[in-house]
């Protein structure tokens, strides 16, 4: 297992500790993501997670959310893969079902990937590149929610999108049996084609899948584990896949526990409890606020803080007074208190306050902060003054407002603080709280006149594209449609432009790319379409008895490498 | 002899008029007295609100104070304090103490719990209060017309009544709370905003009225056949002046009695939904929206969601014990079976 790069500067200075940190990193980071042998005796036992709520259908090419993500990453496998390993090696992208990550061919416009032998589904067929084929255009025929974002420079895809039923992605997607070959043809190079097919959405399965949402009824995959049964209000049981044989332990290791049980229904301050008392052995909610001081004395131990490369932030619909003033916009960006959203969500330990678009980490980030006090590099504080200057400005005030935010704990806290600013700016603001389940696209869908929301978003890869293109790209704004995650309805053909010009370029120069990149970011920062709040961090409780806790960033808690004996 | 003047006849006391009677057994039974005396308590208290907000709080119990600071013992004290134990994970609002601010300590908004629980109170008993004016005139307007008119008026009427009747109380209050919750209720060219507290007041009314109306309207049937009645329509009174003059006085005291028990149920009801966020609205507060905002801090700081609670106990207590009591005094029925 490969250890992360370290900083050149760092070695000369500190050899003799270096070396041995890099030993003791190595040997940790091997026994972290090591596959069990059959006689490991960590080996078997049935760990416990613990859910509110399922969360909806169990397709991969359909299912858009990460609790279920976690669970896809164990059960199936695409051609490639993001490395399950903890930080920075997680974004790492490995082959896994294809033997070789391939280089591209005609200009960065054509992918060859020779599939590996032996690979078998969880019902004992073999793995084909038929499979494979079928796989891509599977993709367009459910109508899948990254089909138009991710995947729409394969050749055919135009069609495929405009008339889902009868793709064939012909040209697109060609198959070689003969060879045991699939080859991509793309209308135009992308720098982020590999991470695209990493993503969930992309897992390979069986040719005969049905061509519509498989809803409860699980299809076969390839991981390390199969779903036996699964009923959305009660239970998803994993096993182990009995025809899995370890074929790249960076790519899908084998799991140490025999069997995964995962339980809906208690709420978060039950599951706490229950993990708590050992009676299961980690919760997907987030931990209630009133349980961290409480969990941080007594169970430090088993807590787990993990960066994550996300925003919190408030989409402001630059479509819909009084957020179609841009001095509006930028006074609530003033006047929000980051610190207080930051107290909300838990404290200093698990968030950071921001205001720009891209995380930290990410290609192209530079600290930027125009909407504070002493505008900068960091957020330090609200500035009241100026911000309701630029509302007396813009001849808003007293126009109504009403602000949609979750109905779970900290983001009606969240809501109820933003109502409170925005009360105080001179917008009489009712706060709207939907359930968890239909907010989110709620508030895409522009039928709904939604003028102001709370919502968050987290990278489905790490690249800066997924934040700005998919954010606030003309080509992510789809009126009516569930499915508009442009938000705050900013549309600007200049942006569109850098943003095609700078994801053209990261396919030859990443350097000149992030430089672009980071011109971006505070474009659409400073047109304040969003005020970002915080980049937050997670926190897992585990059980006592659970070992080997890892992070990805990409995959989080990883089920596979965990043990319960 | 002198004619020994006769012994001028006892005069017989002078009867006091059933009002007198009933106030003078009331001032007698303590324990009403010392629900009333409660209740008034509780009542000028949360009509103090403002003031106490202003003069003794100092803060404003609608607006986030998350990052304020108060002073303890000459000390600067965060209104929501990091903790410092093991990973220093979370915060807590200040608790309760013996100062004039923060005096049950703050919620998780920063705000001062005892002036939101007086502002609270004030929006409950408001909205309690005028549910229970609008409920019992509406409820006997309806049985008093059923009542005395019979006949298809009377089918009518008592079958809404038994439709509504049929539905849950709180079923029935949250359904048309969750429709109107978000857009307001809309009466014609009148609009009622979800934010304003009539409306949860009219549809706490509204599910109240077939309570009242059925026992008005029974009482009303009898009271049709009784021979002042029969006499008053024989002499060609009018309709609305029976109804005024023979039939109301004498379900009045039916509807006094009403008073405090509905006062005492409306305020449950109104607590609960605005403890399910749809009756007062954010950042308003009811006793019942404290609570929901208490919820979150159940195992830091119990007295937000415990002080409404205890307030809303002593309130509906002190309505049901001068309810018990009214009854007694003002129920003839109720008198003759006590007998």
């Amino acid at each position: 297992m490969a250890v992360p790069p370290l900083d050149p500067l760092s070695q000369r200075r500190h050899r003799a500790p270096v070396l041995a940190g890099l030993l003791w990193a190595t040997l940790c980071t091997a026994a972290l993501a090591a596959s069990p042998g059959p006689n490991d005796p960590h080996r078997g036992g049935k760990l416990r997670l613990l859910a509110a709520a399922g969360a909806g259908t169990i397709d991969p090419h359909i299912n858009y959310t990460l609790q279920y993500g976690q669970i896809v990453q164990s059960v199936y496998d695409g051609l490639v893969a993001f490395r399950k390993a903890p930080g920075a090696q997680a974004f790492v992208i490995v082959p896994d079902l294809a033997e070789a990550l391939p280089a591209p061919e005609n200009g960065g416009k054509r992918y060859v990937f020779k599939l590996r032998k032996g690979v078998k589904f969880s019902d004992g067929r073999e793995v084909t590149v038929a499979d494979a084929a079928a796989t891509f255009r599977r993709i367009f025929k459910v109508s899948g929610p990254t089909s138009g974002t991710f995947y729409n420079l394969i050749v055919g895809a135009d069609a495929c999108l405009k008339t889902p039923a009868t793709c064939t992605l012909a040209g697109g997607v060609v198959a070689d049996a003969k060879a045991g070959t699939l080859t991509i043809n793309l209308t135009a190079p992308d720098a982020e084609f590999f991470q695209k097919l990493a993503f969930q959405h992309a897992v390979i399965l069986p040719a005969d899948a049905p061509a519509k949402d498989a809803g409860v009824t699980p299809i076969p995959g390839t991981g390390a584990y199969k779903i036996a049964a699964y009923d959305p209000k009660r239970q998803m049981k994993l096993v182990r896949n009995p025809h899995f044989r370890l074929w790249s332990e960076e790519a899908q290791p084998d799991g140490y526990v025999d069997e995964v049980d995962y339980d809906f229904g208690l709420n978060d301050e039950d599951q706490v409890t229950a993990i708590a008392n050992g009676q299961a052995d980690w919760m997907f909610n987030p931990i209630p606020a009133d349980r961290l001081p409480e969990l941080g004395a007594k169970f430090a131990k088993q807590l787990h803080i993990s960066p994550l490369t996300a925003i919190n932030y408030v989409a402001m619909n630059v479509r819909l007074a009084p957020f179609d003033n841009i001095k509006v916009r930028q006074a609530v960006n003033l006047a929000i208190d980051r610190n207080a959203m930051v107290k909300i969500y838990g404290g200093p330990k698990l968030a950071t306050p921001t205001c720009q678009i891209l995380p930290p980490g990410f290609a192209g980030y530079e600290p930027y902060c125009p909407f504070t006090k002493n505008p900068g590099a960091k957020w330090s504080a609200p500035d009241l003054a100026k911000a309701r200057q630029l509302v007396k400005d813009s001849g808003t005030a007293g126009q109504k407002v009403t602000l949609i935010a979750r109905d779970i704990a900290v983001d009606k806290q969240m809501g109820t603080y933003l109502q409170s600013v925005l009360n105080d700016l001179g917008y009489p603001t009712t706060l709207k709280l939907l359930s968890d389940t239909v907010q989110f696209t709620y508030i895409q869908n522009t039928n709904n006149k939604v003028q102001i929301s709370l919502t968050t978003w987290y990278q489905d890869y790490p690249a800066p594209s997924n934040f700005l293109n998919v954010l606030f790209s003309c080509a992510s704004f789809r009126p009516g449609s569930d499915s508009s995650i442009n938000i705050s309805g900013l549309c600007d053909k200049g942006l569109d432009a850098d943003l095609a010009k700078a994801m053209a370029t990261g396919i030859g120069d990443p350097k000149a790319a992030a430089t672009m990149w980071t011109a971006i970011d505070r474009k659409v920062t400073d047109s304040a379409a969003s005020a970002v709040l915080f980049n937050p961090n997670i926190l897992d409780f585990t059980s006592k008895r659970l070992g080997n806790y890892v992070f990805s960033g990409q995959y989080y808690f990883l089920l596979n490498l965990a043990w319960v004996k | 002899m002198p004619a020994v003047p006769a012994p001028a006849a006892p005069q017989p006391p002078a009867a006091a008029g059933p009002w007198r009677s009933a106030a003078a057994k009331l001032t007698a039974d303590r324990g009403a007295l010392a629900a009333a005396l409660l209740l008034m308590f509780i009542v000028v208290a949360c009509l103090a609100a403002p003031l106490y907000a202003e003069q003794v709080s100092q803060t404003d119990p609608f607006r986030s104070n998350i990052s304020g600071e108060i002073v303890v013992d000459g000390q600067a004290r965060a209104v929501i304090e990091a903790s410092t134990e093991g990973l220093g994970l979370g915060q807590t609002p200040i608790g309760p103490a013996w100062r004039a601010r923060y005096l049950l300590g703050a919620d998780n908004q920063g705000r001062d719990v005892a002036a939101r629980l007086l502002y609270g109170g004030r929006a409950s008993l408001l909205i309690a209060g005028t549910a229970t004016l609008i409920g019992i005139a509406l409820g006997a307007a309806l049985g008093i017309v059923a009542g005395y008119f019979g006949g298809v008026v009377d089918a009518v009427l008592s079958r809404l009544f038994d439709v509504l009747w049929a539905f849950p109380v709180y079923l029935l209050a949250i359904s048309l709370s969750i429709v109107t919750v978000g857009t307001g209720l809309h009466i014609g060219p009148l609009l009622i905003e979800a934010s304003n507290p009539l409306l949860p007041a009219l549809i706490i009314a509204g599910v109240g009225v077939p309570y009242i109306a059925r026992p008005v309207r029974a009482q009303v049937k009898a009271l049709r056949s009784s021979e002042f009645v029969l006499a008053a329509i024989g002499f060609g009174v009018p309709t609305a002046r029976i109804l005024r003059v023979d039939v109301l006085p004498n379900v009045s005291g039916t509807l006094l009695v009403f008073v405090p028990v509905m006062m005492a149920l409306n305020m449950i009801t109104e607590s609960a939904l605005s403890f399910l966020s749809i009756g007062v609205q954010p950042p308003q507060a009811s006793w019942g929206s404290i609570i929901q905002d208490g919820l979150s801090l159940l195992y830091t700081r119990p007295v937000v969601a415990l002080a409404p609670g205890v307030a809303i106990v002593l309130t509906v207590l002190a309505l049901n014990v001068l309810g018990d009591a009214l009854r007694e005094v003002l129920d003839p029925q109720h008198r003759v079976k006590l007998r």
